[in-house]
């Protein structure tokens, strides 16, 4: 009996899942009764962080600096001088931009007069017609990629004009042209460092492990005590957001070079700058690249969170859209952001892949040919700008600029549309949407809320040990300690619940059209094309269909994180199975499987790690979508840190609940990762 | 340290004691050890010893063959000789100058100057065009744009290339790919050139063509080679000299013909003993001497003729043909019995007496 059981995997599962059952039933819901719930022995610890913070930014290390107005020298902290220089920085940068293409006098002033701050009369900056900064878009995508991507290009800029989003998506897009370059930056340069040094190394990968699943909104807090609030401190929260994947992308690519790459390097006579700058990167480009476009994608995606914190743009017309429930104006500014994202992922891409002709003998003509055509495009835009002041003489110019929510819109159409729905179905939905929360969620709800706190330690630290070991369930249980110490392990739960619920259901669905779709080369293909695009659109947007459909409900929550949350599970579906090598098909052919059985007995076990990895993917978008969901209202952590968003004290809650999440995520990587690993040693792959 | 003045003589590689162990203390043990390395003893201390005391010279315009089964130390060899690893132990000197002493900055002016490498795995870099790719070394160095294109597009004649410099690596066939990294190497004028299995990722068939190809090359360019394989029979084509390497310690160094003639361990021996000996032996090494009165036809032979390009006229003749030197001096006779015994009959070759 014992040795079957130490032999038997399964065995030990169901011995577990039974003293798992019989502590639920033994032990009784109570206040005091410590194997019911812990004490929140942390409930100090948000108090802690939030002074000490408070003291690095008022009192720690004063220095003396020179006050302008009251003519003086103040003793002012050094943290906070720093944070404001860096602020002050990063908002002239966005400014600027902003006001190239806008119009505006602010930093255009600096440069002009000779104590940067006086303005001239001169120095005035009409701002760029649409025109041309659509058709100087169309031109840098020609000269990078040819005429497709100038049409994309092109069609995307004169989209956004004459829906009326000019002046927010130009306000978005400079806040993202200024934080994607420096996450881009940032993160080569950690993850080249962490490359060369085995030390940095070691301490990245935890912190970026617990980057990857802290969510969005716990970024802000700190953000805005450090920072402030308004543009600047959107870009530094999108610039902490983004880097890791950077980093994490950067150090995978520099150790897939292939040593003798290095090598040839070196001895071509490289020193230690080219042989990074001109061998190693360019040859680890696959997956920096990949981190370029993460990069991108991740300041999209905080272009809504942002907003929270004062980032102007579409961010905060989409919220306040979303929040009146305006779906079809909704819809055509998630429209604008996906636009923008696609837009700067191919542009970054096609500028990364350029090639340069050594054969091509040209004329000067051909050599500024791009010059010439962006020089003639400006005129041609100025000109139909000056035309158009005479044309529109009332009101507005829209060869110029077409003001925000002026300009075409099809709001009423999709409006009508949901209108229409939910005239036509309304019972249906909403008994759906009933019966779904009463028979289907609450019950699942209070089914996790009644499980007592060493039952739940007793099941996650007992699966962790049978898939891993000692060493396993030690930081399974460290991490859920931490998390039970607080005074949010409820919500924790409800988290824990929602995800769960969607990561099955998402799993489910996606490991079914992952199979289904890589029995054939096409539908694979256009199943991972699918998954690419979907995963391009920023994660909010998800939240705009099923609110017009379900109303600020869980369902709308739950039905949004499993539409995301489906994305990687699909995905490494049909990685894993078109992993499985040839031979292994032709071999069970040869054997006289049928499709099932080989399905059975040889694809699934197989591509079995690729899929627990998968599951993996979709729990940290799971959580992510949870917490954002919090912003149409659900009540779990996500709701308690976007409230301590407003809560002038709430920089240590919000921390230390963003660190609960981010530990719900890790515990469960632990367990996943750690049989993905088991199994692909099993079956030598790697 | 001052540049010797080198005479044609001088060995241009020098390896002096060379070790190379991997491990944490692996300098510790081997100042222990003495200089008298036990690979296993180090292995339980958790080294791994990659060359064992290595001493060797190459000259100028010779073929040093580096041969050796996977796990050999032969790449390692060689990569202590263009340091690409440091070797834990002893002196290499390039042209008299000890690269172990170099800092940073003169080895990357004798790579720049000196020295070429050709990869297994052909190591180009997949994001430059083929003659991006041969021009690298050049731009590296400092080269303006225009000559290193024009030197690059030099060198894809060379290699005939032509017509594929806009190609991109993953474009080509492994034998196309190596020959641009051949090209690559060459891009600079190397005195000393480093082929590190440079065929040994090919198809037999290109194998051989590369080959013919390298020993057109080496015709015409004489450089000084270092020449890693593991495949022996590349190694009897190829080589000047080979050095068979096993657990790191050179076994034996020697021409082919006697390595194959008089095997140093048993090592060398199980490798030569399959090997076909008219390919390799040159009449040379069967010739008798010629005394005065004894008959001798009129047909002549290369003393540096391979057995097996003369072996028909030789077989067919009914008297000794005599053997002549480079300078058409006849210096013995070879005669079809003393062929058939020697590449037939075992190995008393030592005993007759056939080397001067």
């Amino acid at each position: 009996m014992i040795e079957a059981l130490q032999e038997k995997k399964y065995l030990q599962f169901i011995l577990l899942l039974i003293i798992f059952i019989f502590l639920c039933k033994v032990i009784a819901p109570s206040d005091t009764n410590w194997l019911w719930r812990l004490p929140p022995l942390l409930k100090q610890f948000p108090i802690l962080i939030k002074d000490g913070i408070d003291y690095l930014m008022f009192e720690a290390w004063p220095i003396s600096v020179y006050d302008p107005d009251i003519e003086e020298f103040e003793q002012k902290p050094l943290m906070r001088q720093v944070t404001r220089a860096i602020s002050g920085f990063v908002l002239f940068m966005i400014e600027f931009v902003r006001e190239l293409m806008l119009g505006g006098v602010k930093t255009i002033v600096s440069f002009t007069s000779w104590d940067w701050a006086t303005e001239n009369k001169w120095a005035r900056w009409p701002g760029l017609p649409w025109t041309v900064v659509a058709g100087g878009a169309a031109i840098l995508a020609y000269s990078l990629n040819g005429i497709k991507l100038a049409l994309f290009v092109g069609a995307a800029f004169v989209y956004i004009a004459v829906f009326g989003q000019w002046e927010p998506s130009i306000q978005t897009l400079s806040f993202v042209l200024i934080a994607a370059p420096v996450a881009i930056l940032l993160g080569l340069l950690l993850g080249i460092w962490g490359y060369k040094s085995k030390t940095v190394e070691t301490i990245l990968n935890p912190l970026l492990n617990v980057a990857q699943i802290v969510p969005h909104f716990s970024y802000l807090i700190p953000v805005m005590v450090f920072f402030g609030i308004g543009d600047h401190a959107g870009a530094i929260a999108t610039i902490i957001f983004a880097t890791p994947p950077m980093v994490r992308l950067t150090m995978l690519g520099l150790k897939k070079v292939p040593p003798e790459v290095a090598e040839a390097g070196l001895m071509s006579g490289c020193g230690n700058w080219q042989l990074m700058r001109r061998v190693l990167i360019p040859t680890a480009r696959r997956d920096i690249l990949i981190g370029v476009n993460q990069v991108i994608m991740q300041c999209l995606a905080m272009v809504v969170i942002a907003s929270l914190i004062g980032a102007k743009g579409l961010g905060s017309d989409l919220l306040i859209a979303l929040n009146r429930l305006r779906i079809g104006l909704a819809l055509e500014i998630g429209i604008c952001i996906v636009l923008i994202a696609i837009v700067l992922d191919r542009m970054s891409l096609a500028w990364a892949n350029k090639q340069t002709d050594y054969f091509a003998d040209q004329s000067f003509k051909e050599r500024h040919k791009h010059l010439l055509l962006f020089l003639m495009v400006f005129f041609a835009g100025v000109l139909l700008a000056w035309v158009g002041s005479f044309f529109f003489k009332e009101g507005f110019n829209y060869l110029y600029l077409i003001p925000h929510n002026k300009g075409i819109t099809t709001a009423g159409f999709w409006q009508a549309g949901v209108d229409w729905l939910w005239d036509t179905f309304f019972y249906s939905l909403k008994g759906f949407n009933e019966w779904f929360i009463v028979d289907v969620l609450i019950p699942i709800k209070n089914a996790y809320l009644s499980m007592p706190v060493v039952a739940t330690f007793t099941l996650a630290m007992g699966v962790a040990f049978i898939v891993g070991g000692i060493r396993s369930a030690l930081i399974v249980g460290a991490l859920l300690l931490f998390i039970a110490l607080t005074e949010w392990w409820d919500r924790a739960l409800i988290t824990t619940y929602l995800m769960s619920v969607a990561v099955v259901i998402s799993g489910v669905i996606g490991i079914a059209m992952g199979t289904l779709c890589a029995q054939n080369k096409t539908t694979a293909r256009v199943l991972l094309t699918l998954c690419d695009t979907f995963q391009t659109f920023p994660s909010f947007i998800y939240l705009i269909p099923v609110m017009m459909l379900f109303g600020v409900t869980d369902t709308s929550v739950l039905i949004a994180i499993v539409i995301y949350a489906t994305i990687p599970a699909a995905r490494y579906t049909v990685e894993g199975l078109r992993s499985v090598p040839e031979s292994l098909h032709e071999a069970g052919s040869m054997a006289g499987v049928n499709r099932f059985q080989r399905w059975i007995s040889i694809e699934l076990p197989l591509s079995f790690p690729h899929m627990a990895l998968g599951i993996n993917q979709t729990v940290v978008f799971a959580l992510s979508m949870v917490i954002i969901g919090a912003m149409i209202g659900t009540d779990d952590l996500g709701q308690l840190i976007l409230g301590s968003l407003s809560d002038k004290d709430g920089v240590g809650n919000g921390l230390i609940l963003g660190i609960c999440v981010a530990f719900i995520g890790l515990a469960i990587d632990q367990i996943l990762r750690t049989w993905a690993n088991q199994r692909k040693a099993a079956l030598g792959m790697e | 340290m001052s540049s010797v003045t080198s005479n044609s003589n001088d060995p241009v590689i020098r390896c002096d004691s060379v070790y190379k162990i991997f491990g944490d203390n692996a300098k510790k043990m081997l100042k222990e050890s003495g200089g008298s390395v036990d690979a296993a003893r180090f292995q339980e201390a958790g080294c791994i010893v990659g060359v064992n005391n290595a001493s060797f010279e190459v000259y100028p315009g010779e073929l040093l063959i580096i041969m050796g089964l996977s796990g050999s130390g032969k790449s390692t060899l060689l990569r202590c000789i263009s340091r690409l690893t440091d070797a834990t132990a002893g002196k290499i000197f390039i042209e008299g100058e000890d690269i172990t002493a170099m800092n940073n900055k003169q080895l990357i002016q004798l790579r720049r100057s000196k020295m070429g490498m050709v990869f297994q795995s052909f190591a180009l870099l997949p994001h430059k065009t083929v003659l991006e790719n041969i021009a690298f070394p050049l731009q590296v160095k400092g080269v303006n744009t225009n000559d290193s294109i024009a030197r690059a597009k030099e060198m894809i004649d060379l290699v005939s290339l032509s017509g594929r410099e806009n190609y991109f690596p993953r474009e080509l066939s492994g034998g196309q790919q190596q020959r641009v990294g051949i090209a690559r190497s060459l891009a600079i004028e190397p005195d000393i050139w480093f082929l590190d299995e440079p065929f040994s990722a090919l198809d037999p068939l290109i194998r051989k063509e590369m080959q013919d190809e390298f020993l057109r090359l080496q015709g015409v360019l004489s450089k000084t080679i270092l020449f890693v394989t593991h495949d022996f029979d590349e190694a009897l084509r190829l080589a000047d000299r080979i050095a068979i390497m096993k657990d790191g310690i050179i076994e034996q160094l020697d021409t082919p013909a006697n390595i194959v003639l008089n095997p140093a361990t048993e090592y060398v021996r199980k490798f030569t003993e399959e090997v076909p000996r008219e390919k390799v032996l040159k009449i040379e090494t069967v010739m008798d001497e010629v005394h005065p009165g004894d008959a001798v036809s009129d047909v002549k032979v290369s003393k540096d003729a391979i057995i097996e390009t003369v072996a028909e006229t030789v077989l067919n003749a009914s008297t000794p043909l005599s053997v002549i030197d480079e300078s058409g001096q006849v210096v013995g006779s070879v005669s079809a019995p003393r062929v058939v015994s020697v590449l037939f009959g075992g190995r008393s070759i030592q005993s007759s007496g056939a080397f001067s």
